[in-house]
Parts: structure tokens; C-alpha cells; sequence
């Protein structure tokens, strides 16, 4: 495998209900002028160009279409677009690398969550002939998670409190998940440059070298409470970078990877501060890969998830070296 | 705004004899390769992936696995008064289903009996179980945590029938908040005076309108508002005669590019005031606009297009934006 | 290094209006059934799942490959979901050959579908956001004024789209798969047939279908003898919907892809070294249109090459043997179709609508407003 690093990154700050336009040129433009301008790239030096997002989220087919137009893709661009999570642009974009094909790629995720109700929204991923025509919100679905896991004494209400810094005290809003529970959705757009050795101490004096990246999907089902498959990701990592959307899914998260108990978890708060979806997991790795650049950290481990109840999730391990 | 369509699913083999079966108050399983039964039924075997052939009757009733609270239930939700979310296993199945549970908060317990509620004239949907409700013997509620499970009892094997039920229709209705760029916004307010007006992208300096937000090949946020006038040139049409769902004009008509003087790009419109036959590329056009009294933001101010009567503009001076 | 790879099965279902036998996981399974069939493969051998599928308004699901991945047999293992718009079935075929190439995998399904009958595609794709003109047309609204564009510009004779109409929905009828199988139809009935958007008429025009393709790709470690399409080059090009000066005859993105792609395979002179070309056609002149944009003739001169009768599967340069999108168009799936009929003809597992010494092939998809463009070449042979 080549090695790649990620050289440049920047996020939107999460904002709840932005006044920003569903196509996302507004979030996209000032975070791909910032990452060109990190990196000393041009336009014309990214080799290949990728991006996650949800036509649900946007209200419409092709929404992801209208987000080209930041890109400035003329003359025309090597490009691709997957209907997920931008953490999965960037495997991707990974992978593209990895054929030898380009030596560079501009990964960005996008969402303006606040134009619909996401909450509602995401029944429609679940079995639309049995399940989603009862219209079983997000929350009510995660919560079913949490109680299984309060009950088979894995964690507490308090636990769960701990995570999100509030207490058993405030009110519940989907028993037995409470208001701090529940990642807030956001409106946001994250933006990773991806460069393979060679280029990438090119362009960046610590870039973050990708020692591994692995993703895998589960059966949908809501009762899941550990990802065997994790176990042994986390060894020697300084910090993670968690995209737990539910603070019980952090728990499971931190049980699955076995991790230790001095690994400093989300330090900027992960998505609990706010949830872009479809940029959220794209800024974990981002998140995990400043770490390093910044020097503040040898090894880091980002996560990403997809559908319901932690069903489908992706590992990405940053370290200073190759 | 709203996006709503009403699904029409087919069902096929497994899904349909499920529905089948709840239209006539039973609930069908499928047994996979392991014994284990699953309810609702899958359609396929999990490890050897064959088609489900084996659909078992389970019982009316069972356990609830897990529960959550809905103390506001939503559109579309089973019931409109607070009820919990469960995950409920029948006695004979061994994974659990979602569905909602009528019964007050301080009656919900894990582990706590609950019955089928079916619909009093079936629709051929999941439906057609109204909702779950305690049963009525407190004797058979242990009250205590899921304990391991006993696999369940050999049930006679159902003979897989012709389904009489093919097709659900699942409406599906969504709300969504659109924003107005800033320039777009400008656009809109300008239309609301009899204007239009176009942005410049200060670095190709090419004219756009409807203004977008970014320049599509210089991906810079484009900046100068220019007025446009409102004649221009047809660069290309087609007359549509075609009826279809959400149509909003009666065909036949015109479906224009016009390029108005002034911009550098075509701009979508409605040509009338002509037999559609009679149209041309290069004809040469001016904005018919509403009464000033229904004037909006909106390029809906502009009823239609219509022939000036100017001769056509020569091939070469609109041939590049073809 | 790169990694070769090589498709060693395709399956594809049986296209039609309303495929209301089936659920969205019956649809799928049909082809991917066909294709581990075609590639004798078990599931065990699968490392990683690709799907493709274009809007998940037409299902009313959002992200169905999650529900789904249980039957895709991508249970506990890597799945990907790819959207490019109509071009997507291309982009599919392209990344699952990416992750055989790059070495991370050795075997990979990838699957594209679309079970559009659910709703009604005109109506998703005629949404409009607020703010802007109600025009929507459908895709036939908005690709006609182009065609009527390039016959002003080629001065190419009217009765050119009927000809490939003709052709293909004649071609569709020695498919088993395709939704649209015409063996009577002629130039005479196509143009007698109603005008839909003018200049494009019904019989000029992609159906609107449910339908799936699957394919197998493995390394060529992988290939143990099996009959292989080995994917000597891909390429994949985007550029804007709408920009001023932007071409939509003849647009830049589909011209530099199939640069980029003649270069890697090697291929000098497409029209003689290809022999046969699966294009993504949905309304009729496309064909001359994208033959000039992928370089098999100069600009104007496409509907020449259509009109000789080179496109005919006896002819020259054959191409969309399998009657192609304007015979069964379930529009996730399509770009794989062509990608996948493409293999078929170098495997010699065409059938019917086989083209004799059929050694290299052409797999074409576009999507969006002619922004999106994927592409690949197979071959019979390893070098």
C-alpha cells in the first residue's frame, strides 16, 4: 500500500439553523479557498475530487450537483460522489491514490441538516416496508439502544450524563434519553486534503500519515451494543476522535475499541457540540489528523458511522509517521 | 416547501405472505438455516444467503426486549397520544420487532407482556398492527430482565402460498425550508421591481443570472450585481407536448434557453404569444411580465416570453452558448 | 503498483415498467444471482459490496443499501455507495474496479439499480426548489433544446435519430433482459411516432424502467482461468451543469475523459481498434452526438458513422448491441448495463446480440446536466 497522508483540513463551525442555501457552495466556498491556500495548491493540482452527502437532507434529487459550482470545475475535474457519510469520500479518495492514478485529492462532506427534519427524516432508512411507515424518529430508535444497554448493566443514566457534561436531573425527551443525550443536528461542511508520500511532505511540514482505514457494514438492527470488529483498532493511540451521535454510542464505541483509559476522547467535543450530518464523520478525521499536524499528538484514531444505531462505521488511524 | 409522493411498493415472495398474514390477524416468521426464527421475516437466509423459504407462525403476543418514551408523538406516528417505542419478541420468534406499545409510562417494563393490536379492516400494511397493549395476565409478567433465551418450541411449518397480498402504498410527505442566498436574495427583491439583475465573477468577469454562488468555473464567489435587460435572444428550445405529475404549464409549449442582453449565460423560460411551431433558434424575445400589482420575489413576475418581431440574431452571435 | 483487474461475471435482470414480482432486495439479488452465477463464485469470496443507484427520491428510501445489506450479502463487510447522477451504474463499475487495482481487495460485486416505479420519475426529476422558474420537463425537457442544437449545428438530416431508434429498440429484441424489445420497428414508424418534446419523439425516447446489473471483478490473481473482461483503462470526468460558454453538444468533460482514457488503453484510432462501444444513448441523437464527443468521428460528423450503418451490429463499429438505455433505462442501473455489456461482448457471453471477434469494448455513462462522464475499456486479453 502507498502511504498517504492528510495534509490540510478545515470545518464550518457547526451552526444549528443557518441561513445558508441547501446546495452548500456557501459552506463549501471559504473552506476549500482555506484548504488551497494551507496547502499552496491549485485548483488544477488536485488530482481527483470527491464529496459525500444526502439528497434527504437537501430536498431534492441531484442535490449534490448544485455543490460543483464551488469547486470551479472547468477545465473539467476527475470527480466522484458517494451518497454517504464524506468520511467515505474520503476512502475513496484513499483507494484512488492507492491505484496510482492521482497523487492528490480535495475530500469535502456537506449538509444543511436544519432544512428538513432530520429527526423524521431518517425513518426513511429503515425497512420501508415494515418499519419506516411508522415513522419511528431518530431518537425514539437510539433510545431503544440505550435502555438495552442501561439493563444489561453496561452503563448508567449517569454515564451517559457524564459524557455530554449534564446531569440525571434534567428531563427526558425520548426516555431514557434525555436532551444532552442527543447530538444536536447541524448545518455543516468539512474539507480534507488527501496527498501521497512524495507530494504530501511537499506540502505539509507534519502531515498526518493514514497507518490504516477499514470500514464495515451490519445487519440494520436497533439492539446492537458492541462492534466486534473494532477491538485492537486503538492500540497506542493519543486521541480519538468519536462520531457518536448518542453519548450511549460513545460508550459502546469506547467499549468496542478496547480503548484504554488514559486515550483523551473527542477533546473539542465531537459532534455533541453540534452534528453536521454527512460532513460529521469526514471532520472526525479531520479533527484526528490536526492532532497531529498541530504536534500535539503521535497517534490518532478518527471513527465515522452511518445509518441507524451504529450500523455501518469506518476506522481511520493518523500517526506523525509513515 | 413540500415533496410528497405516495410509494407504491410490490412485495414480493416473503414480505407479501407477511402482509398476508397480518390481514388475517397472523404473524409470520422466517426460519433461517440456523433454526433461529426471525420475525418480520427476512428475505433472505443470513448465512447461506438462499431465498426464505420457510415461513412459521408465531404467536399474537410477546415480550417487550426494549422500550422508549414518545411523550409527543408525531405525523404518521401509530398512535396520537403518548405510547412507547418497543422492541417486542413473540413467543416462537427469536429476534425482537419495532412497533408501538399503547400503555401508560408507568406501566412500560422490560419484559412486560404485550399483545398484538390488529386493525379492524386491514390495508395490507405493517399497519394492520394498530399497536401492541399489555396483555391482561399479570401472571404471566415476570417483571424481571430479559433472562437468556429458550430457542422456541418446533411450530408447524407454513406451506408458502401464493401471496394475496402484492403491493403497499406508503405515502410519504416532507417538509422543507429553503433560504435565498444573499445574491439570490438580491435577485428575487429586484425581480420585485421589474428588474433583473445578473453577478459578475470578478475573476472571469463573465455575466450569470439567476446569480449563483459561486462562479462555476472559478469556484470565487461571484460579486458585482449587473442589470440585465429583459430581451434577449433564443439560443435554443424545444416545444414540449408531453403531460406529466407536478407539471405547471399545459402543453404544448416552449421551453426556451434565452440568452437576455447582458448576461453571458442562457436563462430557462417559457416562450408564448407564438404558435410553438413558429419558433426559432435566434429568435429574438422580451419578458412579458405580470401585472405590476402580483409582482413578488420571484422570476414567476415574468409570465412568459414573446417574439419582438427584431430580425433573428445571427447563428455566430449566439453559436458559443449552445 | 497497480493492480490488474478483471470482470469475471455479469447478471442483469429482466427490465421492465413495474417489476411489481419483486421487492427493491428481489430486484437486486436477481442480478447479482446472475452474476456470481456467471462468475461461479460463492459468497464467501465477496471482500466488499459497491452500489450505485441514482436519487433516493424515486424509491422513497434514504440510503437503502443500509436496510439492505443483510441481503446484498454485505453483512459484515466493507460497503460503498456511489451517486453520479444517471452516470452512477459507470461510476459503480469504477470504483469496484478501483478497490481490485489498488490491491485492497481481491474480489468485489458491484450491484446498480433502480426500482423507479415506486413513484414516477419525471416527477423527481422535475422538483424545483423555490425560487426558481416551474419549467421542469423532465430529462427530456432539458436534453431536447441540445439536440436541436447539434442538428442546426452538424446540418446533420432529421431522420438520423430515427435510425438509431430504429436500430436499437431492433437490437433490444435479441435481448432477453431489455424492457423494450421491438423486431418490427422501422424509420417510418419512429418518425410517425408522437413528438414528445420537439425534435425528440416517443419512439425516440428511453423508457422508464426497474432494473438491476451486478458484476464480479477480481484480481487477476483471482481469475484461475475463468473467461475475464480485463478493464484495461477507466476514466471518469465532471465539469459544471451550467457555465457560460459551456458546450452542451459536444461538452468538454466527456471529450477530455475519452482522451484520458484512449491514453491509458493505448488506443490511437478508437473507431478501428474498438469493436464495439456500449454508449449511454437515452434519446436517440445522442449516438452521433457522442460519437463525435467520444472521438470515433470529428465534430458534425457523428451522424455520418450512424447513418452508413457502421453502428449496426454488423457494421464497423457496432454499437449498443444490447438496444442500449433506449431500450431499458432504470436509471441507476444503466451505466453499469453498459459496463457490464461491454464485458459480455468480450467474454463472448452476449448471445443473441453478440458482436463476432469482439475483443475490446467500450463501457460509456454520462449523468447530470452532460457534466458527469465515466467511462472504461475491456479486453479479452490480459496484455
Amino acid at each position: 500500500m502507498k502511504d498517504v497522508a492528510v495534509v490540510a483540513l478545515a470545518q464550518s463551525p457547526p451552526v444549528r439553523r443557518g441561513t445558508g442555501t441547501t446546495s452548500g457552495v456557501d459552506m463549501l466556498v471559504p473552506l476549500l479557498t482555506a484548504t488551497l491556500e494551507q496547502t499552496g495548491l491549485s485548483r488544477q493540482d488536485i488530482g481527483f475530487w470527491c464529496s459525500g452527502s444526502s439528497d434527504y437532507l437537501a430536498g431534492r434529487a441531484f442535490s449534490f450537483v448544485n455543490a460543483v459550482d464551488a469547486l470551479g470545475a472547468y477545465p473539467p475535474i476527475n470527480e466522484s460522489h458517494v451518497e454517504m457519510d464524506g468520511a467515505w469520500a474520503l476512502y475513496e479518495a484513499w483507494v484512488k491514490i492507492q491505484t496510482g492514478e492521482v497523487d492528490t485529492a480535495l475530500v469535502y462532506g456537506f449538509g444543511k441538516s436544519s432544512a428538513g427534519d432530520l429527526n423524521r427524516i431518517l425513518a426513511l432508512q429503515l425497512d420501508p416496508y415494515l418499519v419506516a411507515p411508522l415513522w419511528p424518529d431518530a431518537r425514539g430508535i437510539a433510545a431503544l439502544q440505550a435502555r438495552l444497554g442501561i439493563e444489561a448493566g453496561l452503563w448508567t443514566e449517569k454515564d451517559m450524563a457524564q459524557i455530554a457534561g449534564g446531569t440525571t436531573d434534567d428531563p427526558y425527551v425520548a426516555e431514557p434519553l434525555r436532551e444532552h443525550d442527543c447530538a444536536p443536528f447541524a448545518d455543516g461542511a468539512a474539507v480534507v486534503v488527501l496527498a501521497s508520500a512524495g507530494r504530501a511532505e511537499q506540502i505539509c511540514d507534519r502531515p498526518a500519515w493514514i497507518t490504516g482505514i477499514e470500514h464495515r457494514v451490519e445487519p440494520q438492527s436497533f439492539d446492537r451494543l458492541d462492534i466486534p470488529w473494532l477491538a485492537g483498532l486503538a492500540q497506542d493511540v493519543d486521541i480519538v476522535e468519536l462520531h457518536a451521535p448518542y453519548t450511549h454510542q460513545e460508550i459502546i464505541l469506547r467499549r468496542s475499541l478496547r480503548l484504554a483509559d488514559d486515550v483523551i476522547v473527542n477533546p473539542g467535543g465531537g459532534v455533541l457540540i453540534g452534528h453536521a450530518m454527512f460532513a460529521a464523520g469526514l471532520a472526525r478525521v479531520g479533527e484526528a489528523a490536526r492532532h497531529i499536524i498541530e504536534g500535539r499528538a503521535r497517534r490518532t484514531l478518527a471513527h465515522a458511522t452511518s445509518g441507524p444505531a451504529l450500523q455501518q462505521n469506518l476506522i481511520c488511524v493518523l500517526a506523525e509517521k509513515k | 416547501m413540500e415533496i410528497g409522493f405516495d410509494y407504491t411498493r410490490s412485495l414480493g415472495p416473503t414480505l407479501g405472505a407477511f402482509l398476508t398474514g397480518l390481514a388475517g390477524r397472523r404473524i409470520l416468521g422466517s426460519r433461517a438455516s440456523d433454526g433461529r426464527v426471525h420475525v418480520p421475516p427476512l428475505e433472505y437466509d443470513p448465512h447461506t444467503h438462499e431465498p426464505t423459504t420457510d415461513l412459521v407462525e408465531v404467536a399474537g403476543e410477546g415480550s417487550v426486549v426494549s422500550w422508549s418514551w414518545t411523550a409527543s408523538p408525531a405525523d404518521g406516528q401509530p398512535l396520537a397520544t403518548p405510547f412507547a417505542w418497543a422492541l417486542i419478541r413473540l413467543d416462537g420468534a427469536d429476534t425482537p420487532m419495532l412497533h408501538a406499545v399503547d400503555a401508560p409510562h408507568d406501566q412500560m417494563r422490560t419484559g412486560m407482556r404485550v399483545r398484538a393490536r390488529f386493525a379492524d379492516s386491514p390495508a395490507g400494511s405493517i399497519r394492520d398492527i394498530v399497536c401492541f397493549i399489555p396483555t391482561q395476565d399479570p401472571a404471566r409478567d415476570p417483571g424481571v430482565r430479559q433472562a437468556n433465551h429458550v430457542p422456541a418450541a418446533p411450530q408447524d411449518v407454513v406451506c408458502r402460498a401464493d401471496p394475496g397480498i402484492s403491493m403497499t402504498t406508503t405515502p410519504i410527505h416532507l417538509r422543507y425550508e429553503h433560504y435565498a442566498s444573499p445574491e439570490e436574495s438580491r435577485y428575487l427583491r429586484a425581480l420585485a421591481q421589474g428588474r433583473i439583475i445578473g453577478q459578475r465573477c470578478p475573476s472571469c468577469r463573465k455575466v450569470y443570472v439567476p446569480p449563483r454562488g459561486a462562479c462555476p468555473t472559478c469556484g470565487v464567489p461571484t460579486g458585482d450585481d449587473v442589470p440585465v435587460a429583459d430581451t434577449g435572444t433564443i439560443t435554443t428550445f424545444c416545444i414540449v407536448n408531453v403531460p406529466f405529475p407536478g407539471q405547471r404549464t399545459k402543453p404544448p409549449y416552449v421551453h426556451a434557453a434565452v440568452l437576455l442582453d447582458g448576461a453571458d449565460i442562457p436563462f430557462q423560460h417559457l416562450i408564448l404569444g407564438c404558435p410553438a411551431g413558429e419558433v426559432r433558434m435566434g429568435q429574438r424575445v422580451r419578458a412579458v411580465w405580470r401585472p405590476r400589482e402580483q409582482w413578488g420575489p420571484t422570476p414567476q413576475n415574468i409570465s412568459h416570453f414573446e417574439p419582438t418581431g427584431e430580425p433573428d440574431a445571427d447563428f455566430h452571435s449566439y453559436a458559443s452558448h449552445l | 503498483m497497480r493492480q490488474q483487474a478483471a470482470v469475471v461475471g455479469v447478471g442483469q435482470t429482466h427490465h421492465a415498467s413495474k417489476r411489481v414480482d419483486v421487492s427493491m432486495a428481489g430486484l437486486c439479488r436477481e442480478a447479482i444471482d446472475r452474476a456470481m452465477a456467471d462468475a461461479s463464485a460463492a459468497w464467501a469470496d465477496i471482500d466488499a459490496v459497491v452500489v450505485g443507484k441514482a436519487p433516493d427520491l424515486f424509491e422513497g428510501v434514504m440510503m437503502p443499501e443500509l436496510y439492505l445489506a443483510e441481503a446484498l450479502g454485505a453483512a459484515g463487510k466493507p460497503l460503498l455507495r456511489v451517486h453520479t447522477a444517471g452516470s452512477v451504474g459507470g461510476a459503480t463499475g469504477i470504483v469496484a474496479a478501483s478497490l481490485v487495482e489498488a490491491g485492497v481487495h481481491d474480489t468485489v460485486l458491484a450491484v446498480a439499480w433502480e426500482k423507479q416505479s415506486e413513484s414516477n420519475a419525471m416527477w423527481a426529476l422535475s422538483i424545483n426548489p423555490p425560487f426558481h422558474m416551474p419549467l421542469g420537463a423532465g430529462a427530456g425537457g432539458y436534453f431536447s433544446p441540445h439536440i436541436r442544437a447539434y442538428i442546426r449545428r452538424s446540418q446533420a438530416p432529421v431522420h438520423i435519430g430515427a435510425m438509431v431508434a430504429a436500430k436499437d429498440r431492433r437490437n433490444g429484441a435479441l435481448n432477453p433482459f431489455a424492457h423494450l424489445r421491438q423486431p418490427d420497428i422501422t424509420v417510418e414508424s419512429v418518425q410517425a411516432s408522437a413528438m414528445l418534446w420537439d425534435p425528440v419523439r416517443y419512439d425516440e425516447t428511453c423508457p422508464s424502467s426497474d432494473g438491476a446489473c451486478a458484476v464480479v471483478i477480481s484480481s487477476a490473481g483471482q481469475v484461475k482461468g475463468r473467461r475475464a473482461a480485463w478493464v484495461k483503462a477507466t476514466a471518469m470526468r465532471t465539469e459544471p451543469t451550467m457555465f457560460a460558454g459551456k458546450d452542451h453538444v459536444n461538452p468538454r468533460a466527456g471529450a477530455d475523459a475519452a482522451e484520458v482514457l484512449w491514453r491509458k488503453a493505448g488506443i490511437t484510432r478508437p473507431a478501428d481498434e474498438i469493436d464495439v462501444a456500449e454508449i449511454y444513448v437515452p434519446f436517440s441523437w445522442y449516438e452521433p452526438m457522442w460519437l463525435e464527443n467520444l472521438g470515433f468521428a470529428a465534430p458534425g460528423q457523428g451522424w455520418r458513422l450512424t447513418e452508413s450503418g457502421a453502428t449496426a451490429i454488423g457494421g464497423s463499429l457496432p454499437v449498443n448491441p444490447s438496444g442500449g438505455v433506449l431500450c431499458s433505462n432504470p436509471i441507476g442501473a444503466s451505466g453499469l448495463l453498459r459496463f457490464g455489456e461491454a464485458a459480455m461482448q468480450v467474454m463472448g457471453r452476449a448471445g443473441e446480440h453478440q458482436v463476432a471477434w469482439a475483443r475490446t469494448a467500450l463501457g460509456h455513462a454520462y449523468g447530470g446536466g452532460s457534466q458527469y462522464f465515466s467511462m472504461w475499456i475491456v479486453s479479452s486479453e490480459s496484455q
